[in-house]
């Protein structure tokens, strides 16, 4: 998709008045929240679970090359095939290569992030082979040519009436009177027709939550259980991921499960957690013949030792755009990056730059809300701030928070001056506060008044009023 | 207590850190803190080489002012036992962010830490350090209480507003719906994105005004600006104040908004 990161504040300025996704986004509150930390409350030692999954990925990423390499060790063990891509474009070729050589006209696509950073269906589509996405939610994104707006439920965006009338403009060969009222009607008529696209389909591409070195295994975590049939029907498997998501053995895998779905959908566990290993063996049932991991690195290997090297923990839950009170304001489409909320604030500049996406590490109160959920105890406002630094540095914050910071700071290194200015200034605007004490507008104060009153000051200062108290009660002492 | 134990227990020397908001904006917070501080038993200092905690310019990601105006509040303020401030997130700013502005510099990174273990949020310092259980206030009003973020993620600030509250005669407290959750001021960001924090306290304002209340506290003046300037441009009574007004029996000054029922 089209990095438009910087137009962050024009995007928002339009998401605010999109009445649609202003409902729609209703449903992000009130379905994540509550949903996590009921599940939350439900496990004791959940907190103690969020240290331990945090000590594994630390351990892990202090050890990536070791795991790697037994990883692929692993996986090519037991039949598959490890492709190494330094850059989304590697990855791209890599991927299209395989399907070429499997004569692929069309892929099924389980839900994966990984595919949208390297864009990936736009690549298949321009050579021909037709990507069919196989969870609701992005089979309903892919509809209407959109991208995820969130990364575990790409079309929270959308209201159900949306869907529908999407629906009924691509399925031409539904009857009119067919109800499709509900979510489980939108969803069983999406599963009829995905159903012979998955019989018909030569690749199957999906991404993964989890690579275990221990095992050479890739694991997916659904609910709806398509990345299983994706997985399984073509003849082909090919797994797109990240470096950062291998972990040693099964067991760091289960306990770090535990954490996983919980944080995202309050659930125990997903409905459906798929571990594959290799291609289909002579005595298994069914599966594909052939089975290939794409590495993707883009940017990550760079992430490491320095101070975002934290931001390689996260599983990808969502659990801090659920808890964002921006996100809730503007939803996802706003930040212009694959990846958005707090996470996408932090990894959006390591992947494409601080230049280009300055805007989305500002974009926060600083509540902690985020940090305060994270399963993976990520320390996403530190690294925002840390962002804000880089930017600082190299003169890229705007000249004017730039001026006016460094003429606050003139008077705020200089106590002195700094009271006598207050002493100055502020009995003089709690004059021109007049009776109402408070300011409809106010020059150089157009970002608070616009939408509220400024309160008049009272009058003295704290400082000079304590002065005079404490002068008082010395005379009075003498 | 026997008399020459009651003078060999000498009383805790505390800097009062008063915050640039409340120096400029609002300094009944100020003498509202100085007497619930010496209620409990502390001598109050008023150090006059203090003006900000440096929290627009480290949030800004100045780090080099941040760092010489966090050296400048530690030299004023390291002589004493307790650094006290009516603010959760400038505490917190003191507390918790101030020994990561020195790392790698193991002389002032030292002394940063050992100023820090000292700083605490006004509220919070009386409750747990000074054991306070009622500040002998009473206030007829409904009030509903709003969890600014600093203190309440950073500091754990929750129940000892509320305890504090609970013993003031008369006070009713009227839970809002997400008390918990962000008022939208955040600094810097509610004049650099304007819309979008206009967008969060026009919710944060819609609770408040669901819950009943008739009197809106906080302990950090920087969200009481915020929520009392929305509820005043929006029209509403609801009277907004800083808690330690309330817990100090303070309440003759006008309020931040409102004029009350």
């Amino acid at each position: 998709m089209e990095l438009t990161a910087n137009k962050f504040k024009a995007n928002a300025s339009k998401a605010l008045v999109d009445a649609q996704l202003q409902k729609a986004l209703g449903n992000v509150e009130k379905g994540f929240i509550g949903k996590r930390q009921k599940a939350a409350d439900a496990l004791p030692e959940f907190d103690a679970l969020r240290d331990n999954a945090r000590d594994i990925k630390n351990h892990t990423l202090a050890h990536l090359d070791l795991y790697l390499e037994e990883y692929e060790r692993k996986v090519t063990a037991a039949g598959g095939h490890v492709h190494w891509a330094q850059t989304a474009e590697d990855a791209r070729r890599i991927v299209l290569d395989i399907c070429r050589k499997a004569n692929a006209r069309t892929v099924t696509k389980g839900k994966s992030m990984i595919t949208e950073e390297i864009a990936l269906n736009d690549h298949l589509e321009a050579n021909g082979i037709e990507p069919v996405e196989t969870d609701l939610g992005e089979y309903i994104i892919q509809l209407r040519g959109e991208h995820p707006s969130h990364i575990i439920a790409p079309a929270v965006h959308l209201n159900k009436e949306q869907v529908e009338g999407d629906f009924r403009r691509v399925h031409t060969h539904l009857a009119s009177e067919r109800d499709l009222s509900e979510p489980v009607s939108l969803l069983s008529e999406a599963r009829e027709v995905l159903r012979q696209r998955y019989f018909a389909a030569d690749v199957g591409i999906t991404g993964a939550n989890f690579l275990i070195a221990e095992t050479g295994s890739s694991v997916i975590v659904t609910n709806e259980g398509n990345g299983d049939l994706t997985q399984t029907l073509g003849k082909v498997h090919v797994v797109v991921a990240s470096i950062e998501k291998i972990v040693p053995t099964l067991e760091d895998t289960s306990q770090i499960l535990r954490v996983l779905a919980r944080s995202a959908t309050g659930q125990d566990m997903s409905v459906y957690t798929t571990f594959s290993t290799g291609p289909k063996r002579e005595e298994d049932p069914d599966g594909p013949d052939e089975y290939h991991v794409v590495l993707l690195d883009n940017g990550r290997s760079a992430m490491l030792g320095t101070e975002y090297q934290d931001m390689l923990r996260c599983i990808r839950c969502g659990a801090c755009m659920n808890h964002c009170p921006v996100y809730h304001a503007v939803g996802g489409h706003a930040y212009g990056s694959v990846y958005p909320g707090p996470m996408g604030a932090v990894l959006t500049p390591s992947l494409n730059g601080i230049d280009e996406t300055g805007q989305l590490p500002n974009a926060s109160t600083f509540c902690g809300r985020c940090e305060a959920v994270c399963p993976m105890r990520i320390p996403l406002p530190k690294m925002m701030r840390h962002w804000r630094e880089r930017e600082f540095e190299r003169n890229l914050t705007p000249a004017v928070a730039r001026y006016g910071l460094k003429a606050w700071a003139f008077f705020a290194k200089r106590p002195k001056l700094y009271r006598f200015a207050a002493s100055l200034g502020m009995p003089l605007l709690s004059l021109f506060g007049g009776t109402s004490r408070r300011f409809h507008a106010l020059p150089l104060a157009g970002g608070w008044t616009r939408y509220r009153d400024l309160p008049a000051p009272e009058g003295r200062t704290f400082q000079q009023a304590w002065a005079q108290r404490e002068a008082l009660k010395q005379e009075a002492g003498h | 207590m026997t008399s020459s134990e009651t003078k060999s227990v000498r009383q805790p020397r505390v800097g009062l850190f008063a915050t640039c908001l409340v120096d400029l904006f609002r300094p009944s917070v100020g003498f509202a803190s100085v007497k619930l501080l010496q209620d409990a038993g502390c001598e109050v200092h008023v150090p006059v080489a203090q003006t900000c905690c440096g929290q627009p310019a480290y949030n800004t990601g100045d780090r080099a002012d941040t760092r010489e105006i966090a050296e400048q509040v530690i030299e004023a303020f390291e002589e004493f036992d307790f650094i006290v401030a009516p603010s959760g997130s400038c505490a917190s700013m003191l507390r918790k962010h101030y020994p990561c502005l020195f790392e790698g510099d193991t002389a002032w990174e030292e002394r940063a830490k050992a100023f820090s273990a000292k700083c605490h949020e006004l509220i919070s310092f009386l409750t747990d350090v000074m054991m306070v259980r009622d500040t002998g206030a009473a206030l007829n009003a409904r009030i509903t209480y709003h969890d600014s973020c600093s203190g309440l993620r950073e500091l754990n600030i929750s129940e000892q507003p509320r305890k504090l509250l609970g013993n003031v005669s008369g006070l009713e407290i009227k839970e809002m719906t997400d008390s918990h959750v962000c008022c939208g001021f955040g600094g810097t960001f509610c004049v650099k994105y304007s819309e979008i924090s206009n967008a969060i306290v026009t919710k944060k304002v819609g609770n408040i005004d669901a819950s009943g209340a008739d009197m809106l506290l906080a302990g950090d003046l920087g969200c009481l600006m915020n929520m009392a300037g929305k509820l005043k441009r929006q029209g509403s009574d609801v009277e907004v104040r800083h808690v330690a007004e309330v817990l100090a029996g303070m309440t003759s000054q006008a309020p931040i908004a409102g004029s009350g029922k």
